[in-house]
C-alpha cells in the first residue's frame, strides 16, 4: 500500500545555498511523524515545498499523494489537496471573530451573502467537536496565543485536513495549552488525519510522535520508528557533523572581565509575566570569545537585545562595564560604554538597504567618525575605505547600495558598522546565517583576529559546530534559563545539544 | 543627487583599485531620476516658450525677465513649504496641516501688525513653530500617527483662525511687511550677492580640495576644479543678470533661495540630515543604531512648523491681505512637490534639490497655462497627470532595475 504521503528526492536551492539536496520523507495516515533537526538542515523548506509556497517547478523531485504525482503551482492547490499548516507566526485575522477566521475565504454564502447564522453554528460544531471552550464569537485578539494555536487547528479541520503540518506549535504555549493541544493531537491520529510535527524539543517529539526523521544539512539522515531511539541517538544523529578546519585555530590570550551582565530577566511584550529570559548572568573578558548556545525561542536574541536597551517589554538587568555599574536605557547608552551589537537579520535590524555601504557603515558612530553636527565627507570615506579593505567587502565601491549586496557582504558592512563605533565588547546575533560557506569562513577568520586584538566578543548562534569552533567558553541557554556552561575543550556536540534541548543540565 | 556627496563619490571611485563599467553605469542610474526631472522642466519650459510666440513676443514670453521673475515669485511659497515637507517626509511621516498653518500664523501676523513689524513677523514664526511642536511631540511621544495629528490640525487650526480674524480679511499695513512679498531687491545689491556666491563655490571647492590632500585622498586635476568653479557661477551669474532685468531679484526668491539652500545642506552635510534618511529607511536599524528617533522626528516637525510660519509671512505679504482661507490646499501643493521631485513617501529618498524642482515644474505648469489662457479645469488635470505620471515613470523605471 503506498503511503498517503510521499516526498521524493526533493531538492531546492536558493542563490548560493543549496538547502535541500535529495530529500525523501513519507507520511502515512493516522500517524505523527516528527521532523527534527538544527536550524537550517532544511525542515522549513520542506514544508514551504508541501505547502505550494515554493511552487513547481521550483524545486526538484516529485510529491506523491496516495502514490500519484501533484504539483502544486501555489497554496491554493495544496489546500485542495486537503494539507494544512499551521505556521509558528499564527495566520489568524486579529480583528476578525474566531467563527470568521476560521471560514475566512469560504464563508457559507446565499447569493454572495454571508449566512452569518451557518457561519456561528459550523464554527460551534467544529470547536465542541474540539471539545473547546472558546465561543466562536469572541474577537480573536482577546485569545492567549494557545488558544489561537487550537483555532488554527480548528480551521485546518474545517478544510477537512487529511495532512496537518505543525511548525514548533508549543514555542509560545504554556504547560497546560501544551497538555490541551497533545490531546487534541492525539484525538486527531485517532481519526486518521496524519501529521507533520516539527519541534527542537525532544521529549515532545518522543511522546507524541510515531516515526522521527533528522534532516541534516538539506539531506535526510534517517527515518526510524521513535520506539527504537533515544534522545541522545537523535542527538548525535542531528549534529553529528564534522567540525571541519573551516575554524581558524585560536591564538588568542583571554585577558581580564570588561564585561558582566547580572540577573538579566526579559519578559515577553505580547505575554505579560512571561519570562523569556530568568536570571541570566555572564561575564566576558577581553581577547575571548563567549559562545551562547540554545535552540530558536530559548532567550538568546531576546537576552542581547535586553543587555543592549533595545527589549521593547519590561526588563531588569545590572550591567557592569570595567567593574563598574552602568545605566543601559536605550541603545545609545549601550554604544556609549563601548558595546556593539551585529544584530540578527541584517535586512530588517542591520542595514538600510536603500543606502550606500559606506552610508551604513558610519550610521552607529557618525558623530565620532564625522563630526557633531556637520559631516565630513572625506573622513567618512577614509574610514569607509579601511573598513571595507580590512574586512575585504566585495563590491564596485563604498558608494554601491547595501541592498544589491550578497548576504555575505552585506553581513560584513553591518560588522564595519560597528567596528566602527571602536566598541570594547560586541555582540554577534547569528553573524552567518543564509550566508554561503565562503562568506562563513572569512567572518570566522575576522572574529578570531577581533579576538585577537583584544575585543571581548559574545557569539549567539543556533549552527552549533560554529559555537564550537569559535568559542573559548561557551553557555547553553533553554527555555531562557542557563543550562549549561563550559570550556572549549569539555564542550562536545553531544553534551551542548543535551543542555539546550533540557535534557540535561550542567555546571562550570 | 540622493546624497549630495557626489564629488566625494567620484573621488573615492577613482581611488578604488580596479574601476568598473558596470560601478559606472550604477552611478549614473542612481542619479538618473534628478536628470530625468531636470529635462522634464527643459522640456516644459521649451513648450511653454514655443506655444507664447505671437507678434509682440517673436521668441516667446515665457521665459523672459519679466514672466520668469513672475512665475519664481508665484514658486516661492511653495518652494519654502517643500523644503520643510521634504524633511517630515524623509523621517518617514506627512504634514496635512502646513495650509492650515500657513493661514493661521499669517492672520496673526497681520493682526498684531500694531505691536511693530518685526514682533508681529516674530510672531508668525513663532505660531509655526509652536505648533510643529504640539503635532510632532503628538507624533513622536504619543505615537499618534502623523496623517492622523496633521488632518485634525489642517481642521482644528483653521477653525482656530475663524476664530481669531471673527472670518474677516486683514489687510496688511505696514510696508516693510508687504515689501516683502511684492518688492525686489536692488540689482546691484543682487550682483553683489553673485560674487559672494562665486568667490564661496571657490573658496569651497578649493578648501576641499586641500582636505583631500590632508586625508591623502587623491587631488583633482585644476581643469575639474575649474569646471566645478566655473558652472554653477555662470548659471549664477546668468540668473541675476536676467532677474536684474526685471527690476532685481524678488525678494520672496530670495528667501526661498536662502532656505534651500540651508535644507540642502541640513539634509546632506549634518548629522541631523543623515539620521533622517536613516529613520525613514529602516526605523528598527536606526534605533538599534543608537538613534534617537523620536527626538529626530520632533526636530522635522518643528522645522516644518517654523518654514509654514515664513511661508506664511510672504504669502500674505504677496496678497497683501490675509484672509480666513489663505492657504488652503497648500500642504497638498508641498507635498506634491516633493513626489514629483522624487521623495518617497514611505521615507528614506528624496532631496532638498528634487523637492524644489517639482515645486518649479508645478510653478512653471500654472504659470504656462494661464498664459495660454487655459481653462481651470483642463489645468487642474494636467496638475494631477503630471503627479501621477512622475511617479509611474518612477516605478516603472525602479522596476526594471
Amino acid at each position: 500500500m503506498n503511503p498517503l504521503l510521499e516526498m521524493r528526492e526533493i531538492t531546492k536551492s536558493f542563490p548560493g545555498v543549496r538547502a535541500l539536496d535529495g530529500v525523501s520523507f513519507d507520511l502515512n495516515k493516522g500517524e505523527i511523524h516528527a521532523l527534527v533537526g538544527e536550524n537550517g538542515a532544511g525542515k522549513s523548506t520542506l514544508i514551504k515545498i508541501l505547502a505550494g509556497v515554493y511552487p513547481y517547478p521550483e524545486y526538484g523531485g516529485g510529491i506523491f499523494l496516495d502514490g500519484s504525482e501533484h504539483r502544486f503551482a501555489n497554496v491554493r492547490d495544496s489546500e485542495k489537496a486537503r494539507i494544512a499548516v499551521i505556521y509558528q507566526e499564527l495566520s489568524l485575522v486579529k480583528d476578525m471573530s474566531v467563527a470568521e477566521n476560521i471560514f475566512l475565504g469560504r464563508e457559507p454564502r446565499r447569493f454572495g451573502v454571508i449566512n452569518s447564522e451557518r457561519l456561528y453554528s459550523g464554527a460551534q460544531k467544529l470547536l465542541d467537536d474540539l471539545h473547546l471552550a472558546i465561543d466562536p464569537l469572541t474577537p480573536t485578539r482577546n485569545l492567549g496565543i494557545g488558544q489561537q494555536q487550537l483555532v488554527e487547528i480548528a480551521k485546518a479541520l474545517s478544510q477537512d485536513a487529511r495532512i496537518v503540518v505543525l511548525d514548533e506549535p508549543t514555542a509560545a504555549l504554556t504547560d497546560s495549552e501544551v497538555e490541551t493541544l497533545f490531546v487534541i493531537l492525539n484525538k486527531l491520529r485517532a481519526r486518521d488525519v496524519a501529521m507533520i510535527y516539527i519541534s527542537h524539543k525532544l521529549d515532545e517529539v518522543f511522546r507524541l510522535s510515531d516515526r522521527v526523521t533528522v534532516l541534516r544539512d538539506g539531506r535526510t539522515i534517517s527515518t526510524n520508528a521513535t520506539r527504537d531511539l533515544d534522545e541522545a541517538q537523535v542527538i548525535a544523529k542531528m549534529v553529528g557533523r564534522e567540525v571541519g578546519q573551516i575554524f581558524p585555530e585560536s591564538t588568542h590570550q583571554r585577558g581580564e572581565v570588561v564585561f558582566e551582565a547580572r540577573n538579566v530577566t526579559v519578559e515577553d511584550p505580547a505575554v505579560p509575566g512571561k519570562l523569556l529570559v530568568d536570571r541570566v548572568g555572564f561575564t566576558a573578558r577581553k581577547a575571548e570569545v563567549l559562545g551562547i548556545a540554545g535552540l530558536m525561542g530559548s532567550g538568546r536574541s531576546e537576552l542581547l537585545m535586553a543587555i543592549f536597551g533595545a527589549h521593547a517589554g519590561r526588563k531588569s538587568a545590572e550591567i557592569l562595564v570595567d567593574r563598574k555599574t552602568v545605566q543601559i536605557n536605550q541603545p545609545a547608552d549601550a554604544i556609549k560604554h563601548g558595546i556593539g551589537f551585529v544584530t540578527e537579520d541584517r535586512k530588517r535590524y542591520g542595514l538600510i538597504l536603500d543606502q550606500t555601504i559606506l552610508k551604513n557603515m558610519t550610521l552607529a558612530g557618525l558623530r565620532k567618525l564625522s563630526g557633531r553636527f556637520v559631516t565630513n565627507d572625506d573622513a567618512e570615506a577614509v574610514a569607509g575605505e579601511r573598513s571595507a579593505r580590512d574586512l575585504h567587502i566585495k563590491a564596485n565601491s563604498v558608494f554601491t547600495i547595501a541592498g544589491t549586496l550578497s548576504g555575505g557582504n552585506q553581513q560584513k558592512v553591518v560588522l564595519a558598522k560597528w567596528l566602527l563605533t571602536k566598541p570594547r565588547v560586541l555582540f554577534l546575533d547569528e553573524p552567518t546565517r543564509g550566508i554561503d560557506v565562503g562568506a562563513k569562513q572569512e567572518i570566522y577568520a575576522q572574529i578570531n583576529r577581533l579576538a585577537e586584538s583584544g575585543l571581548a566578543i559574545v557569539l549567539v548562534s543556533s549552527e552549533l559546530p560554529e559555537v564550537l569552533g569559535l568559542s573559548d567558553r561557551i553557555i547553553v541557554l533553554h527555555e531562557g534559563r542557563i543550562t549549561g556552561e563550559f570550556t572549549r575543550s569539555e564542550a562536545t556536540p553531544e553534551a551542548v545539544m543535551s543542555c539546550a534541548t533540557g535534557h540535561a543540565r550542567r555546571a562550570a | 543627487m540622493r546624497d549630495g556627496s557626489r564629488p566625494t563619490r567620484r573621488l573615492v571611485r577613482t581611488l578604488m583599485s580596479e574601476p568598473k563599467i558596470k560601478g559606472r553605469f550604477k552611478l549614473r542610474t542612481s542619479a538618473l531620476r534628478a536628470y530625468t526631472m531636470l529635462l522634464a522642466l527643459i522640456v516644459i519650459w521649451l513648450f511653454f516658450q514655443w506655444a507664447t510666440i505671437d507678434q509682440h513676443h517673436p521668441y516667446g514670453l515665457f521665459l523672459g525677465a519679466v514672466n520668469f521673475s513672475k512665475l519664481l515669485q508665484q514658486m516661492a511659497v511653495t518652494g519654502v513649504l517643500a523644503v520643510g515637507m521634504l524633511m517630515v517626509i524623509v523621517c518617514g511621516n506627512i504634514d496635512l496641516s502646513v495650509g492650515a498653518v500657513v493661514g493661521l500664523a499669517g492672520g496673526i501676523a497681520a493682526m498684531t501688525q500694531g505691536w511693530g513689524v518685526a514682533p508681529s513677523l516674530g510672531a508668525a514664526i513663532v505660531v509655526g513653530l509652536l505648533i510643529g511642536a504640539i503635532q510632532g511631540t503628538l507624533v513622536a511621544y504619543v505615537n499618534i500617527p502623523a496623517f492622523i495629528v496633521t488632518l485634525g490640525g489642517l481642521e482644528a487650526w483653521r477653525g482656530v483662525i475663524l476664530k481669531l480674524t471673527k472670518g474677516a480679511t486683514i489687510p496688511v499695513e505696514h510696508p516693510f511687511f508687504r515689501s516683502l512679498g511684492r518688492d525686489f531687491i536692488d540689482p546691484r545689491i543682487g550682483f553683489g550677492l553673485a560674487i559672494v556666491a562665486v568667490a564661496s563655490i571657490a573658496w569651497i571647492n578649493l578648501r576641499r580640495n586641500r582636505a583631500r590632500q590632508r586625508h591623502g585622498l587623491k587631488v583633482l586635476t585644476v581643469g575639474a576644479i575649474a569646471a566645478r568653479i566655473l558652472v554653477p557661477s555662470v548659471v549664477i551669474v546668468a540668473f541675476i543678470f536676467l532677474m536684474n532685468k526685471a527690476g532685481g531679484v524678488p525678494i520672496p526668491v530670495i528667501f526661498l533661495l536662502a532656505v534651500a539652500l540651508a535644507g540642502a545642506f541640513l539634509t546632506a552635510n549634518t548629522t541631523f540630515g543623515r539620521y533622517l534618511y536613516a529613520i525613514g529607511g529602516n526605523p528598527d536599524a536606526a534605533r538599534l543604531s543608537g538613534i534617537n528617533l523620536r527626538r529626530y522626528i520632533l526636530a522635522a516637525f518643528c522645522l516644518m512648523g517654523a518654514l509654514a510660519g515664513l511661508a506664511s509671512i510672504l504669502h500674505t505679504a504677496r496678497v497683501g491681505s490675509a484672509s480666513p482661507d489663505a492657504g488652503n490646499l497648500m500642504e497638498l501643493d508641498a507635498i506634491a512637490s516633493c513626489v514629483i521631485g522624487g521623495t518617497s513617501l514611505m521615507g528614506g529618498r528624496g532631496t532638498v534639490f528634487g523637492a524644489v524642482l517639482g515645486a518649479l515644474i508645478l510653478a512653471s505648469l500654472d504659470n504656462g497655462m494661464s498664459l495660454l489662457n487655459v481653462e481651470s479645469w483642463a489645468q487642474y488635470v494636467v496638475k494631477g497627470g503630471v503627479l501621477v505620471a512622475a511617479v509611474g515613470f518612477d516605478m516603472f523605471g525602479r522596476r526594471k532595475t
